[in-house]
């Protein structure tokens, strides 16, 4: 377990410095991607420009260049080219908005699509499953975007059901934080559940017929316990795995447009805000960032597998 | 008949026309049809045919196991008196490893990969008795010593992978007896093990038989299982029994060509060796599609007159009342026919290769 948690982390080592790498490199050799153009303002002057390519490093060898900078990332003083603001301090601001919306999101989509799951799986060609598929189909094909814009418009602007927007931390008011979040929180979902309910109900019909099931089935426990002891355990293990993907995702800024719909204001939206500007110094830090949680959730899924499945051992 | 004493006690479980039919893509098919039998306390019953005649099917709708959308049931299962066949799923779960518990034919896939065999021992347990946890433990691991797993206080923490097939059937078996069973059903419990651990499991079998006096309906296609361990035989082709009775009616006076067939594709190290072991030519009818009349006709060299009309399972051998068969062949001809030599007076053997894999591959 050390071991392998301890080679995961280099592991992880080399995952960031490889990511960060081809970050840089992309944004350095990207038309029109000279930052000392953007920062100097409208038509600068070459002694302007040079000036800013002196003040800035942008005048030193690119590696020269991206040592210096990730140096800054992790000595925390690196800032964005077109705000000048610290971009440490601009991500650890979006990091609880962003964990809100992911955790809250990932405990429904889990819960829903488990049950929903459970629920067709059990009644596998019978009406209710022809039904909760056709929704299953119709959640996967809402786009955040779209099915974001209806909840904003008709229960936020419209009804006044929910609050349009804001944020308040869970340390403040945990109903006001909830309240705030349900609706990114249900729009992010829709998909997941869409998706996760279809994946679990094949895994759960696959194990149905394996010859475990039949051996427990003869033991004559109830089917409920069948259910849930014998089935459901045994098919949990790929949805792991996706869950450990998606959420290291969401966690990692992956849920752009989740945020940008809500206006959360979270790491996803400050990233989408920062490649629009092509500011290049945000937009590496969140992606080390971002590529830092996959890494670790993918980490945590392993144990989490091994825990599930004592045929797998960490090595 | 030459059963044991308890022959004159009341069968435990009578079936009577069992039929059972799924829909499939291909059509109906009639996976068993008509099969009835007596099972009496202490009495080891073998059921054996090839593979698809409708033995395995037969064994699990006792316990309702063949339950589907698709399946259709017909006849009468009586256990102590309880209608399995028609049985609710409540009555069925209280009768299912408490007074009929079965053992099925692969070990490596019968036991949850994720629970600690103990504690699969114990759910079962549970499941009848309302035993604390400590004394359900303690009865799982005395179970496990009585089947002869070494160490068992420990290895009832492990998990099925960290067993060998033969210990997993083990503990399958020790799953079947945790409730004392009056009725054990295996289901070809000794295919997947190699010869010499399939002589222990057959071993504990018949000691178990003598100290619970428990029933034991024995599946198999391996007659040299059958030879060793049944009292009773019923020989199933196409979903139906063709020959049904004591060990040594069916052993020694086999009365259906296809019993003969079976039984000259033993090997056997009293006969001159052959360059191949006699076979019975052609394959079982699909069961969606079984031939009019006598279904091993299109197989059997034997001609009678009625061959097209389904023969009736009967006694014929006279002074044979419990030995029935289904073939329409005089018990005299029969006898001409067999006095020929082995391997030849059955189903003639066909150039062909053996199709059996060796056992101890496993």
């Amino acid at each position: 377990m050390a071991r392998f948690v301890a080679r995961r982390l280099l592991a992880m080592v080399a995952v960031l410095f490889a990511i960060s790498v081809i970050t840089f490199t992309i944004f350095n050799v990207i038309p029109n991607g000279d930052p000392a153009y953007r920062l100097a303002g409208k038509s600068p002057t070459p002694d302007t420009i040079r000036q800013i390519r002196h003040t800035w490093g942008f005048d030193k060898p690119v590696p020269v260049q991206y040592l210096k900078t990730m140096e800054k990332i992790f000595g925390g003083s690196l800032v964005s080219y077109s705000q000048n603001l610290n971009v440490d301090d601009q991500i650890v601001q979006g990091i609880p908005r962003t964990l809100s919306l992911a955790i809250g999101a990932g405990v429904i989509w889990m819960f829903f699509a488990i049950a929903l799951g459970l629920f067709t799986a059990v009644r596998a060609g019978r009406s209710a499953d022809r039904l909760m598929t056709a929704l299953a189909m119709v959640g996967v094909s809402m786009p955040v975007f779209w099915i974001g814009a209806l909840m904003t418009y008709y229960l936020g602007f419209k009804a006044g059901l929910f609050p349009n927007g804001g944020y308040v931390p869970i340390t403040k008011n945990p109903i006001q934080w909830a309240y705030h979040l349900i609706m990114p929180w249900t729009a992010l979902s829709i998909l997941f559940i869409g998706v996760y309910s279809r994946v679990l109900r094949g895994n759960l019909l696959d194990t149905m017929s394996e010859d475990y099931v039949r051996t427990a089935r003869a033991k004559g426990i109830s089917e409920r316990r069948i259910l849930l002891r014998h089935v459901l355990r045994n098919s949990l293990i790929p949805i792991v795995t996706l869950f450990g993907l998606d959420f290291g995702a969401v966690v990692g800024g992956g849920a752009i447009l989740t945020e940008k719909v809500f206006d959360l204001q979270g790491v996803g939206q400050y990233a989408a805000e920062s490649i629009a500007q092509l500011d290049v110094p945000p937009v590496l830090a969140v992606t080390m960032f971002g590529a830092f949680f996959i890494v670790l959730l993918n980490t945590v899924v392993d144990i989490v597998y091994a825990a599930l499945d004592p045929r797998i051992r960490l090595s | 008949m030459s059963t044991p004493p308890s022959s004159l006690a009341p069968p435990i479980l009578e079936v009577r026309d069992l039929a059972v039919s799924f829909a499939t893509d291909q059509g109906i098919v009639q996976a068993v049809d008509g099969v009835s039998f007596d099972l009496r306390a202490g009495e080891i019953l073998a059921v054996v045919g090839e593979s698809g005649c409708g033995k395995s099917v037969t064994a699990m709708t006792l316990l309702g196991l063949t339950r589907s959308p698709n399946a259709r049931f017909a006849g009468t299962a009586t256990y102590k008196g309880t209608e399995l066949i028609g049985a609710s799923d409540a009555q069925l779960q209280r009768i299912r490893g408490e007074e009929i518990a079965m053992i099925f034919q692969d070990p490596m896939a019968s036991l949850n990969p994720v629970m600690r065999i103990g504690d699969q021992i114990v759910e079962q347990i549970q499941a009848h008795e309302d035993l604390p946890d400590e004394r359900a433990h303690e009865r799982a691991v005395e179970l496990l010593q009585r089947v002869g797993i070494p160490r068992a206080k420990q290895r009832a923490g492990s998990y099925p992978h960290e067993f060998s097939g033969g210990m997993r059937q083990r503990v399958m078996i020790a799953l079947a007896l945790s409730c004392d069973p009056s009725v054990l059903i295996a289901d070809e419990p000794t295919t997947a093990l190699d010869v010499t651990v399939q002589a222990q499991i057959l071993q504990r079998f018949r000691e178990l038989r003598d100290e619970t006096n428990a029933a034991l309906i024995l599946v198999t296609h391996d007659l040299g299982v059958v030879a060793d361990v049944a009292d009773n035989v019923a020989v199933m082709y196409a979903g139906r029994i063709v020959e049904q009775g004591t060990l040594d009616d069916v052993f020694y006076d086999p009365q259906h060509p296809y019993t003969w067939g079976l039984l000259g594709a033993i090997t056997r190290i009293d006969r001159p060796r052959r360059t191949r072991l006699p076979t019975i030519p052609g394959l079982p009818p699909s069961l969606a599609n079984r031939p009019q009349g006598c279904h091993l006709r299109p197989r059997c060299p034997h001609e009678h007159e009625h061959c097209l009309q389904s023969p009736p399972l009967v006694a014929r051998v006279p002074g044979e009342d419990g030995h029935l068969d289904r073939c329409w062949l005089e018990p005299e001809r029969k006898r001409r026919l067999r006095e020929l030599e082995p391997g030849e007076i059955g189903l003639r053997p066909k150039d062909v290769s053996p199709t059996k894999p060796t056992r101890d591959a496993a």
